[in-house]
């Protein structure tokens, strides 16, 4: 009903100051808090995407995740007796059967797959030494699975082909051995087999534990190098959908056997910071929408206190319990909703304004902006949070209001 | 007018106020008033003027008894339908003129209308002009309350209790506030309503000459009735 609405908004244009006061209240929470969660999930989306274009999404190494049975154990598995000083069976390193296991993996929805060998090795330039991971991989493959191709800063991805012995560089490495396109570097591996290989290629994915850390070459090289030939002892799967990722391991677990991890289940640690951190974020806006609440139950107590005589007028005029409650009810929404449409601007402002900040750090990841998500939900969340808290602030005292009897105000006031 | 001829009729009305010590404000009255008659109320402080006034106006519930309106019975009505008929049967003049402060007198005296939502927007404004321009209060129209002089801001509180075109008008101590011409001129305006109009108006005041012009006076001592009719004017025949 109008006249309601206008006899609230009377009541708050006569306490000009506090309702500002309590309008201000709820739009820096509206404000602050779609900002801070525009910053937070911005930064993580950022990060899980760094994560997922520079990783794989799943992988499977030549590891098990429980320590296999030996074949004594398998055969005696309800045997009463322990078995003491057991020396368990030397292995060949490597994922047994790869040939099928890729043919099965590649039957898999939505999955490129590319099979590789990662080892350590040491590669010498001048006079500096540094263990390297290296990764023998098929550049064709390696482009299903990576975005090594678009990572490339100098040489190219296919260059591999071309160059026989040719390796490829994270651009910390090269940096940290002195090594430009072209140079020519003693490559050593555990089994003492050395070679001389010659940089085809310098690439930069952000991750800087690739960047400062890991070689390219080709599979067959690599193969060669560790003297293990035919050797896989690393598969990488990209799906079409990142984030069924956890579930698509599981199931590749299950098929072959192996250690198959999920990128989630690799940076389970990081992601759970971030979870931490969602929650300590909705804790702080929360309570400042909770404090700005207590500004509009404050205000509007003020009111309901200074208009007991004018409530008693109502009623005596035939305005009901309902009729007074909705009044000052719709005082606490009003600035509910004025406040949080206010936040709404701010939020995106300030969203607008520290998505703008250069950020100029040259390690980990390559974000050259603060990145920040404008999302929706953020503001249907902020909102209803202010509406919820305006409403209860302005429920409490609207009812303690319609209650009063009105015979007891004109007494006081007669 | 139309309904009956009797417009309240109480009887046997009691209200306690409860409390470790309850209180009795009204005991055991019985009292009809019938359309067109302007009543007034005298009696000390605390004889429990104001407190019949109240129930009457159906603003507070009698502890035990019997209150009709216009024929209707008004007890175990809930309180919607009581607020129901204060808005169309009944208007209230008070000793303070009770207006919304922040509110013109026009938006003052449509309020009831507002509520009623009986006439569209424009007409209430209309009525309440015609209302406002009766009392001599149409230049003042939209001006607040604070820049009204007390005899203006009850003129316009007058104005308001008439907005719905209530049968009966109820007035706690209207004058108590005024100067003597201010409340001759409130009590001019509460005759005409009866003569012209035909409404009822049941008046307290504390002003012996004013209690004198209205045609019945009731007056009331510890709660209750203690003399009823035409006191100070025997040549006036009791009307109802």
């Amino acid at each position: 009903m109008r006249i309601i609405l206008d006899i609230a908004l009377t009541h708050l244009r006569s306490r000009t100051r506090q309702t500002l006061v309590s309008l201000i209240g709820v739009t820096l929470g509206v404000g602050f808090s779609v900002a801070t969660a525009a910053m937070l999930e911005g930064g993580q989306v950022d990060f899980e995407r760094q994560i997922i274009d520079a990783t794989p999404h799943i992988r499977i190494t030549d590891e098990y995740r429980d320590p296999q049975l030996q074949p004594v154990e398998r055969r005696f598995a309800d045997g009463a007796v322990a078995l003491r000083g057991l020396k368990p069976e030397e292995e060949l390193r490597g994922i047994k059967n790869a040939h099928a296991t890729l043919v099965r993996l590649r039957e898999l929805p939505g999955a490129a797959v590319a099979p590789s060998l990662r080892g350590q090795v040491v590669i010498r330039h001048g006079g500096t030494d540094a263990g390297v991971n290296l990764v023998g991989t098929d550049p064709d493959a390696e482009r299903l699975v990576s975005d090594l191709a678009g990572d490339m800063r100098e040489g190219r991805l296919e260059n591999l082909y071309t160059t026989a012995n040719g390796l490829i560089l994270g651009i910390g490495l090269a940096r940290q051995i002195g090594a430009r396109l072209g140079s020519s570097l003693q490559v050593t591996s555990p089994t003492g087999q050395s070679r001389l290989m010659k940089v085809v290629g310098i690439f930069r994915t952000g991750v800087t534990a690739i960047d400062d850390g890991e070689a390219y070459t080709l599979l067959k090289t690599a193969q060669i190098l560790q003297e293990r030939p035919n050797v896989v002892n690393e598969i990488r799967i990209r799906l079409a959908d990142a984030f069924t990722a956890r579930a698509v391991a599981r199931r590749v677990e299950a098929m072959v056997g192996y250690k198959s991890e999920s990128w989630q289940e690799a940076n389970e640690d990081v992601l759970e910071i971030f979870f931490v951190r969602n929650i300590i974020m909705f804790t702080i806006v929360a309570g400042i929408l909770v404090v700005a609440g207590f500004g509009i139950f404050n205000i509007i107590s003020t009111i309901t206190f200074e208009k007991a005589r004018d409530i008693a007028i109502l009623k005596s005029l035939g305005f009901e319990e309902r009729d007074i409650r909705a009044i000052f009810l719709s005082e606490g929404l009003a600035i509910g909703v004025i406040g949080a449409l206010l936040g709404w601007v701010l939020g995106y402002v300030l969203t607008r304004i520290v998505g703008s900040i250069p950020l100029e750090v040259d390690f980990y990841t390559e974000i050259t902006q603060i990145p920040v998500l404008i999302s929706p939900a953020h503001y249907a969340l902020a909102a209803a949070f202010a509406l919820v808290s305006s409403g209860l602030a302005g429920y409490l005292p609207a009812r303690k209001a319609a209650r009063q009897n009105p015979v007891d105000i004109i007494r006081g006031a007669a | 007018m139309n309904g009956p001829e009797l417009l309240v009729r109480a009887r046997g009305v009691t209200r306690i106020l409860p409390g470790p010590v309850p209180v009795t404000l009204v005991r055991d009255i019985d009292l009809d008033v019938a359309r067109g008659e302007l009543i007034s109320i005298v009696g000390p402080s605390g004889s429990g003027k104001s407190s019949l006034l109240y129930l009457l106006g159906l603003l507070d519930q009698p502890t035990s008894g019997e209150i009709s309106l216009d024929g209707q019975p008004t007890t175990g009505l809930g309180t919607h339908a009581l607020a129901r008929l204060r808005l169309e049967k009944i208007g209230f003049v008070f000793q303070f003129h009770f207006l919304l402060q922040e509110f013109t007198a026009l938006e003052n005296v449509t309020l009831p209308m507002r509520k009623l939502g009986r006439l569209s927007p424009s007409a209430q404004q209309a009525r309440a002009m015609d209302i406002l321009d009766d009392l001599g209060m149409a230049k003042h129209a939209h001006r607040r309350p604070d820049q009204l002089s007390g005899g203006e801001r009850q003129r316009v509180a007058i104005a308001r209790a008439l907005a719905n075109n209530p049968p009966m008008i109820l007035a706690d101590e209207p004058t108590g506030n005024l100067d003597s011409k201010n409340a001759a001129n409130v009590f001019a305006i509460f005759s005409k309503l009866t003569e012209v109009h035909g409404k009822s108006v049941v008046v307290i005041t504390h002003d012996q000459d004013l209690a004198a012009l209205t045609e019945r006076q009731i007056q009331t001592l510890d709660g209750r009735i203690v003399q009823d009719g035409a006191v100070s004017r025997p040549d006036t025949a009791q009307a109802g």
